[in-house]
């Protein structure tokens, strides 16, 4: 069903809203296990937080959080069409519209996470 | 109805039953995941990193008092529903028959054990003392 190409937006729209729904339930399944540890064994989760802070755990967190955004505002996107039906002949703008939502929301937080990972500090500081 | 369809989301399931509260639960969810697991998100990848959650963090910020922790459980009971269903509708699009019954069966099962787990690591984790 993945392979059989129907083109245009609709169709990748779904296919990455499937793709994207894979990875964030397989980080899921390693996030509660990791969640588990901080009662279990404290020392085991400050190092497997190293990990995730390396440069490549950063790469990792950047690919979960893309997945994440696209998941969120695409399974809006659906909402709006599922209970605003006449929206769904626009289905295409509103994909568009994801897109320019997921690069404004996007771009500051990749900065931010990738930023260490090049030897730079968080461009942002809350603390 | 003239409408131009397409199907991004799965089909709203006619003749109602369990299948159409799935349908509407996962809509629920996956609302109120948008701003728990955002939220969440945006908590520990963009206010804060990585590098200074420790577990005593954790213990003493993140989950220092019970309301974080309800909002908290409150995104794993959506989480766990939301991903194991989803799972379910990517299950019964590509297997049929044994293959497919044992893997809702799995996937019931892990949905289960994964909302034990995360319940029980964020009911039972100490305070920290004063």
């Amino acid at each position: 069903m993945l392979l059989r190409y129907r083109g245009s937006e609709g169709m990748l729209a779904w296919a990455f809203h499937r793709i994207s729904g894979i990875a964030v339930w397989l980080f899921i399944l390693l996030h509660v296990l990791d969640i588990w540890l901080v009662g279990a064994n404290p020392q085991l989760y400050d190092d497997v937080l190293q990990i995730y802070a390396s440069p490549a755990g950063r790469v990792m967190e950047s690919l979960l959080g893309a997945a994440l955004l696209y998941h969120a505002l695409n399974g809006l996107r659906i909402i709006i069409m599922d209970f605003w039906p006449v929206m769904t002949n626009y289905h295409k703008q509103l994909w568009y519209a994801n897109w320019v939502l997921f690069a404004v929301i996007g771009l500051p937080i990749l900065i931010q996470i990738m930023a260490p990972a090049f030897g730079f500090a968080a461009p942002f500081r809350f603390q | 109805m003239g409408y131009n369809v397409t199907r991004s989301g799965r089909a709203k399931p006619q003749g109602g039953g369990w299948e159409l509260v799935i349908w509407y639960l996962m809509r629920l969810t996956g609302l109120g995941l948008f701003v728990t697991a955002l939220g969440h998100y945006i908590i520990v990848h963009f206010l804060f990193d990585p590098s200074e959650q420790t577990a005593k963090w954790i213990t003493d910020e993140r989950w220092g008092n019970i309301a974080w922790r309800t909002v908290d459980w409150l995104m794993l009971t959506f989480v766990v529903f939301h991903a194991f269903m989803g799972l379910r509708t990517v299950v019964q699009d590509y297997t049929t028959g044994g293959v497919r019954t044992l893997l809702t069966m799995g996937l019931y099962l892990g949905a289960i054990v994964l909302f034990a787990m995360g319940t029980i690591v964020v009911a039972t984790l100490q305070f920290p003392t004063p």
